[in-house]
């Protein structure tokens, strides 16, 4: 007969303690050994996990009044600026942001040793933190500077809220320029000297429920070492694109937006990045559980780093300019192997998303799970999946003069 | 020839423009790589030095005539495990798989004794869990 499961029934297994939970690992082993349909019997939930280079992460942060109130029109957090185009005390501090007085790639290529991701990781730390705010004054908020030091049990409310995480499926980077190129995907040495890559392969969540049946708005998940939900799907998110037979996509397709309490993280979890020559970013820890509901979930979760593959991209010309070029795909057992083709040239490969602390992800969920201490979330809306039309744009070339404008300012 | 040594000095030899010296009379290639001189101005110079056999010989018998104490560099690379998030981008640009990953864990290692001290490791870890480490003893 065939299996099916509820959220409700994996709960109830998971409060009396008597769930099957696995990471996305053990689950091939166990679907070798029993096949899928004794395996999705048996098994209730799976575990995923990934931890690396999150650019688009952030933190929003209301840091209580000063006496007087002030109206803050610009934010520093140990240098770094937060957004405060929002209510009087509430900032978004952005990981990639720089401070003020970083040398960026002046003396190239530049270091950015520190960044909003060291920012949020050292909030996370317990540090202290040199807070800075400038305001104009009004009737209501008098105050017009603030200098001080705080610490995350210091400010009123402190929640992650990433755009975009946890990217299903990223360009192997190549260089096939005649010098290094310093890049978000690290360095990359010229004429194809190595190969870049960012993804935890069959681990990763995406990878393990690729139209995304269970994974929706309200799912409940591992974020930064604490509980997280997926708010929305992610900027940039593009699931109808090319997808192999398993219906992994080839290429970079859907996205998350998260978000969580940024008082119940773990420092190891959200740890500041440098990257020479390109700035600084954040990794940030993402697992997500998968109820398998069926055996078709149970297929799913089975993947494999040899049935997923990523594009191999330019970085010299081709993803810079935006130029076409096929130049085929990397098959993610031969990109963890350290070497692959390409050209019929042994070229090595270099990781920028850590497995290791993918796998410690997936094994924390599961005894978070196991333990009773984390209940699955049927998700409350779904995010737009293969079948959905998306059309992936560029900024419109336009000419702003001749034409008029109010910019808001004609307004009275 | 051409060597990295550590040039040790006291206040006195600190005045004097030694690596003026050795370039203008001795036709050394000099490239430092490290210097630093404390408040009383005693210090040390870390540099590279290159020239002829014959120049080289002269250069340092100048500076040993100052009273300069030479000793070859030993610099040693850090691994800090503790800010290592084992992504292992390291590891492919390691000529020498001093710092290695298994491929069965994915975890990174580091074995001190294939390490040749290039630096390449240094700018690819975006965690700043590798440093150089120069061993310089205490200024003279």
């Amino acid at each position: 007969m065939a299996v099916k499961k509820t959220y409700e029934e994996i709960n109830e297994k998971i409060r009396k303690g008597e769930a099957v939970v696995v990471t996305a690992e053990e689950v091939i082993g166990i679907v070798e050994e029993k096949g899928y349909e004794k395996a999705a019997q048996e098994i209730d939930v799976v575990t995923t996990g990934t931890f690396g280079p999150m650019c688009s992460s952030g933190a929003f942060i209301n840091f209580g009044h000063s006496n007087p109130r002030i109206k803050m029109k610009k934010v520093w957090l140990n240098g770094v600026e937060a957004y405060s185009g929002i209510a009087a005390v509430d900032a978004y501090i952005g990981a990639a942001q720089l401070p003020d007085y970083d040398p960026e790639n002046k003396v190239f290529p530049g270091r950015f040793t520190y960044g909003g991701g060291h920012v949020i990781h050292d909030l996370v730390a317990g540090k202290q933190v040199r807070l800075e705010a400038t305001g104009y004054g009004t009737d209501c908020y008098p105050n017009k500077k603030v200098d001080t030091i705080i610490t995350l049990d210091d400010v009123n409310d402190a929640f992650l809220f990433n755009p975009r995480n946890a990217y299903q499926n990223y360009n192997c980077a190549i260089n096939m320029g005649e010098r290094t190129l310093y890049t978000y995907m690290g360095i990359l040495k010229p004429r194809i000297g190595n190969a870049s890559y960012s993804t935890s392969g069959q681990l990763s969540p995406l990878f393990n429920d690729p139209y995304y049946r269970t994974i929706g708005v309200g799912t409940r998940i591992f974020l930064g070492g604490g509980i997280g939900y997926v708010a929305w799907h992610g900027t940039q998110h593009h699931p109808n694109v090319l997808r192999g037979d398993n219906g992994v996509p080839k290429v970079t397709a859907a996205t998350l937006s998260l978000i969580g309490d940024l008082k119940g993280m773990d420092p190891n979890w959200l740890v500041g990045l440098s990257y020479i020559g390109y700035g600084a970013t954040m990794a940030v820890g993402v697992g997500i559980p998968i109820p398998i509901l069926d055996e078709e979930m149970l297929r799913y979760t089975a993947v494999k780093d040899e049935d997923i593959y990523c594009p191999i991209v330019d970085y010299n010309e081709g993803y810079p300019y935006s130029k076409p070029m096929e130049l085929g795909f990397a098959n993610f057992k031969e990109l963890k192997s350290g070497k692959i083709k390409i050209n019929g040239n042994n070229v090595v490969t270099t990781p920028q998303s850590s497995y290791p602390r993918a796998r410690q992800i997936a094994e924390t969920l599961k005894q978070w799970i196991k333990n009773g201490s984390f209940e699955l979330t049927q998700p409350v809306a779904a995010i737009p999946s293969a079948e959905s039309d998306i059309v992936f744009k560029s900024i419109p070339e336009r000419t702003p003069n001749g034409l008029s404008f109010a910019n808001g300012r004609a307004r009275r | 020839m051409k060597n990295k040594i550590v040039c040790y000095f006291s206040t006195s030899q600190s005045e004097q423009p030694v690596i003026y010296r050795l370039i203008k009379n001795y036709d050394l290639i000099i490239n430092i790589l490290k210097a630093d001189i404390n408040s009383q101005k005693e210090g040390y110079l870390v540099i590279e030095l290159e020239g002829s056999p014959e120049s080289y010989e002269q250069g340092t018998k100048f500076m040993e005539s100052l009273g300069i104490i030479m000793e070859p560099l030993s610099e040693n690379i850090i691994w800090n495990e503790q800010l290592c998030i084992q992504c292992g981008a390291c590891t492919s640009f390691c000529p020498t798989a001093a710092l290695d990953m298994n491929r069965d864990t994915m975890e990174v290692s580091f074995d001190n004794a294939k390490c040749v001290v290039c630096g390449m490791c240094l700018d690819c870890c975006p965690t700043r869990a590798i440093e150089l480490h120069f061993e310089v003893k205490e200024a003279v």
